[in-house]
């Protein structure tokens, strides 16, 4: 019998509806690659395989019954931001303590009722502030990724998976999922996505529900895929994606059958290239990646232009504002009196201090700090004011843009995996990781990362694809294309395996 | 330098986070660090624009006034580090 866990999600749905294996053999399967890789991995901060099971019977019964929903018995990881009903959701601090919700959230709710099945709780970044899943309270995701080594040999350093959805990255590169829930909110489905060799998108703001997903950046978080193949996460996003009347930025728009966009090519797509994303000193092997998904985008029948967005290179600062700001408002309920994390003081101010203090990690005092000066007395206009105007003038670019262009291509990230504590010294340093991603964010646009070519390392590059806003349709036609030039991106040496 | 010590331990009381001296002196640096490099947002021109809102223009939802949730206390005070019947027990405040 083949190795379940190798499937795609589409394979894996094919093999059910023909009844090569029942759903509950194949939540075991990755049960049991769970177990086994975890250890090595770190990806899954808490695993639910009775839960897991419950729900693959219940599949094998609507599978028998002849009535299965459109995700019918697929085990997928779940991002620890987003609230599960009786199940511990941390987003992976230690101030959420033992915290049980009490509901779901709405993109979990709409993968249950579509028939998924939750594996268990994948790592990240603390509140999703990080590029390299460092900031854990759980400690490191190691990817599944390593570097070439001298001769024949793989070294054995240990890269890390991206960040914010680092677990969901590893997890999904590693075949412990299907495919897996992650959220954005400056790269975090694309970034980890690109340095794992998997696909991710993060849709237009909008297009998810915020309800029941840990709160880090309000006007930026967007939840999202991370899946082994475009039209793995086109199945994702279309099960994700609803209208919410919890969220009143949630869009009351249809959500399109993504599936059904993938296979419709590219002939005649406009496809914008713009010339602020070559930044100074781009490595060679960014630009050959770039350039092969030119290359093969225009050998698919699409034109490339030349486009300019004036304000990139303001985008990334102007993050830096918009989101401590928001973290810092959104993480003042963390008060130790409601729920998670209480430390007794003196007094009520004492123990709010001791509490926050304890239960917060170095990065996220930070940037609610920032958040906090930024917003204090007299500093409202010169800094998240000023930031939100900027917003505009980069969301103006793209709207420039789109009357000459369908899509735009850039690389996801400026630079491949890198080895844990590279860029933990300087803050500014694991910033710039995001320096492709975040334009997409701060304009609320539709963004993908789909697999492109490999570093002079070994290690899988991406390649980021940004829409109108909702038209993710366009993003899975094009990433198909690009999927089907670059080919599937898998880890050639399963070691985690090998305990 | 933008931020000197005294600011530093001011947002920090504000962010209600104790921090040591060690922290306040290192914060120091990393934050003045941090907001000279968001400065170059000044060289932008932004005195004709608005902020950014939203993404696509949308109406602002209106909901009807009704309930539509509640007699729940049991499940909101579930995961309360102190409870006594339905209410949450917190430091004195008042002397």
């Amino acid at each position: 019998m083949t190795d379940l866990t190798e499937l795609t999600m589409v394979e894996a749905r094919d093999g059910l509806k023909k009844k090569a294996f029942t759903a509950l053999e194949l939540t075991d399967a990755f049960l049991a690659a769970i177990d086994k890789a975890n250890p090595a991995l770190n990806a899954f901060v808490l695993q639910t395989p009775e839960h897991a099971r419950a729900q693959a019977q219940a599949s094998d019964k609507r599978i028998v019954a002849g009535n299965a929903r459109p995700l019918e018995g697929l085990p997928i990881g779940n991002k620890d931001l987003f609230c599960t009903n009786g199940i511990r959701t941390t987003a992976c601090s230690k101030i959420l303590d033992d915290f049980k919700p009490t509901y779901e959230s709405t993109v979990g709710q709409n993968l249950w009722d579509a028939g998924a099945v939750m594996l268990g709780k994948l790592n990240n970044d603390e509140f999703a502030m990080g590029s390299s899943n460092e900031t854990s309270a759980f400690g490191n995701v190691v990817s599944p990724w390593r570097r070439k080594g001298k001769g024949e040999k793989v070294s054995t350093d240990k890269l890390v998976p991206g960040g914010s959805s680092g677990g969901s990255s590893a997890a999904v590169a590693a075949g412990l999922c299907l495919a897996a829930t992650a959220t954005d909110t400056g790269g975090s489905i694309r970034q980890p996505a690109a340095l794992t060799g998997t696909v991710g998108i993060k849709p237009t703001y909008g297009r998810c529900s915020r309800w029941g997903i840990v709160a880090f950046a309000s006007s930026l978080d967007q939840a999202g895929p991370i899946a082994k193949t475009v039209r793995d996460a086109a199945l994702m996003l279309k099960a994700m994606a609803s209208h919410d009347p919890k969220d009143t930025t949630s869009v009351d728009a249809p959500v399109p059958d993504y599936e059904a966009a993938v296979g419709n090519g590219v002939k005649g797509l406009r496809v914008g290239i713009p010339k602020e994303y070559r930044v100074d000193g781009m490595s060679k092997e960014i630009q050959k990646l770039w350039d092969d998904g030119i290359a093969w985008l225009k050998t698919a029948g699409a034109t490339i232009h030349d486009i300019s967005l004036p304000h990139t290179k303001y985008a990334l600062p102007a993050y830096y504002i918009v989101a401590p700001a928001e973290c810092s408002s959104n993480l003042a309920r963390y008060d130790g009196m409601r729920y998670g994390l209480r430390v007794s003081g003196d007094n009520l101010i004492d123990t709010y201090e001791k509490t926050r203090a304890a239960g917060f990690g170095k990065e996220v005092r930070r940037r609610i700090l920032i958040g906090t000066y930024v917003l204090s007395a007299g500093y409202y206009d010169a800094y998240y004011l000023k930031a939100q105007k900027v917003r505009t003038l980069i969301k103006r670019d793209f709207d420039e843009a789109w009357s000459k262009v369908d899509v735009v291509l850039t690389p996801t990230t400026p630079s491949p995996a890198f080895a844990f504590g590279d860029k933990t010294g300087d803050p500014l340093a694991m910033y710039l990781e995001d320096i492709f991603t975040v334009t997409v964010n701060m304009a609320g646009l539709p963004g993908m990362s789909v697999p492109g070519g490999f570093s002079s390392e070994g290690t899988p590059l991406g390649l980021q694809l940004i829409g109108k806003p909702f038209d993710e349709e366009t993003l899975f036609r094009t990433a198909q294309v690009i999927e089907d030039a670059a080919g599937r991106f898998t880890v050639p040496d399963k070691w985690w395996m090998k305990g | 330098m933008q931020v000197d010590e005294a600011t530093v331990r001011r947002i920090a009381r504000l962010a209600r986070i104790k921090i040591s001296d060690d922290e306040a002196k290192s914060l120091e640096k990393e934050l003045s660090g941090i907001l000279d490099w968001v400065k170059q947002l000044d060289e932008v021109d932004t005195a004709a624009v608005e902020p950014m809102t939203r993404v696509v223009a949308q109406k602002l939802k209106m909901r009807d006034d009704f309930i539509t949730d509640g007699e729940i206390a049991d499940a909101v005070t579930a995961n309360a580090p102190l409870v006594e019947d339905h209410y949450f027990v917190v430091p004195k405040v008042v002397e």
